[in-house]
């Protein structure tokens, strides 16, 4: 696993409260492990904020499951 | 996590003082920076939150500063405003501060121009984020017996055009106004009416924003500091304003922004900057 998907596993773990094992890279945020609309926001916030990186609203928005987080952040780290 | 840039000093300035603090979303909120700040002097707190997906995020914050009154509000339902104050009444038969930190605009309309500003959403953004603060006032005043002081949030969007801000900006200048006539209204029972003028925080609220990136890091390096504030800055100048430090202050629109708002062009240091900064405005 790459350190960037440990690094997203981890804040999606701490930020939504969730075991570890059920943050696999196809959980969708919403269906799967909980969140509520303003947890997708502070995610992405979190994300900004761990990686030194801007997301915006339209990707942001395109960023539903673990994966597309992971995908986004490292295309954006190069 | 807190955002405090230097330790915390604990004055007792706020000592048997029970404030409300209306507008708590989660750790990043600028109510929250004020209310940890008012704790840490002394300050003993009530909040309000609206709707479930907001208690949760509230709970563990109004735990954090030892606070047993948490209190659904919605500022758009008369009965929901009374409902709340007779509870604190219940609680405390008194009140010596009410922080307001609560506004709302459709996320749509906080993108283009202000020209394409719907009736519907005009008059909901006005009422929530602009007479919300009278109608809590009207409930406050019979609680503050001895004086007291009622703080609001505005932004430099109210003075001057600021991208995207749009109908909010309207909504703080009509904000930013009825400070003043309640501070004329309230002054001779000794109840002082102030705003903060917050320079731009990275706060939920903040996140409808269109482009909010490129205002943070345009105030980062035009500011006269040459920093964005944090919420531990508005909250140690909100303690100025809640406790009697603000004695003689009154109708006031406190800036906490860095300076920024006296500023009329862009720093000659951080021209090369805002210069790339501008380049990538567009882009996405």
């Amino acid at each position: 696993m790459s350190d960037v998907a440990e690094r997203v596993k981890k804040i999606v773990v701490e930020h939504l409260g969730v075991e570890e094992a059920k943050v696999t890279d196809t959980a969708s945020f919403i269906d799967d492990l909980g969140a509520d609309s303003l947890d997708t926001v502070e995610l992405v916030m979190a994300f900004e904020e761990e990686f030194g990186i801007e997301i915006p609203d339209d990707a942001a928005e395109k960023i539903l499951t673990v994966k597309d987080a992971i995908d986004f952040i490292s295309s954006k780290q190069g | 996590m807190t955002n405090s840039a230097t330790t915390p000093i604990s004055s007792g300035l706020m000592a048997g003082k029970r404030g409300l603090i209306m507008g708590v979303a989660n750790d990043r909120s600028i109510a929250w920076g004020i209310a940890q700040v008012a704790a840490q002097h002394g300050a003993q707190l009530a909040f309000t939150y609206q709707g479930d997906a907001l208690l949760k995020r509230v709970k563990p914050l109004a735990d954090q500063v030892g606070s047993d009154i948490l209190l659904p509000c919605d500022v758009t339902d008369e009965a929901s405003i009374d409902a709340t104050f007779e509870t604190i009444k219940e609680k405390w038969g008194g009140l010596d501060f009410v922080v307001h930190a609560i506004a709302f605009s459709d996320k749509n309309e906080l993108d283009g121009l202000y020209l394409n500003t719907t009736r519907g959403n005009f008059l909901k953004s006005l009422d929530i984020s602009c007479y919300s603060f009278t109608a809590i006032c009207q409930r406050a005043v019979p609680l503050m017996k001895e004086g007291g002081s009622l703080l609001t949030l505005s932004y430099y969007g109210a003075e001057k055009v600021m991208p995207h801000y749009n109908v909010m900006g309207v909504a703080k200048a009509a904000l930013e106004a009825s400070v003043k006539y309640l501070a004329n209204d309230l002054g001779p029972q000794g109840i002082r009416v102030n705003a903060i003028s917050a320079g731009p925080i990275k706060t939920l609220a903040a996140s409808g924003i269109g482009d909010f990136r490129y205002i943070l890091k345009w105030n980062e390096l035009n500011a006269p500091l040459r920093r964005n504030v944090t919420i531990t800055d508005v909250g140690n100048a909100g303690l100025f304003l809640l406790s009697d430090l603000g004695s003689g202050v009154t109708g006031e629109n406190l800036h906490v922004d860095s300076g920024y708002h006296t500023v009329g062009m862009v720093q000659v240091d951080a021209a090369a900057e805002t210069g790339k900064l501008l380049a990538g405005m567009g882009e996405g």
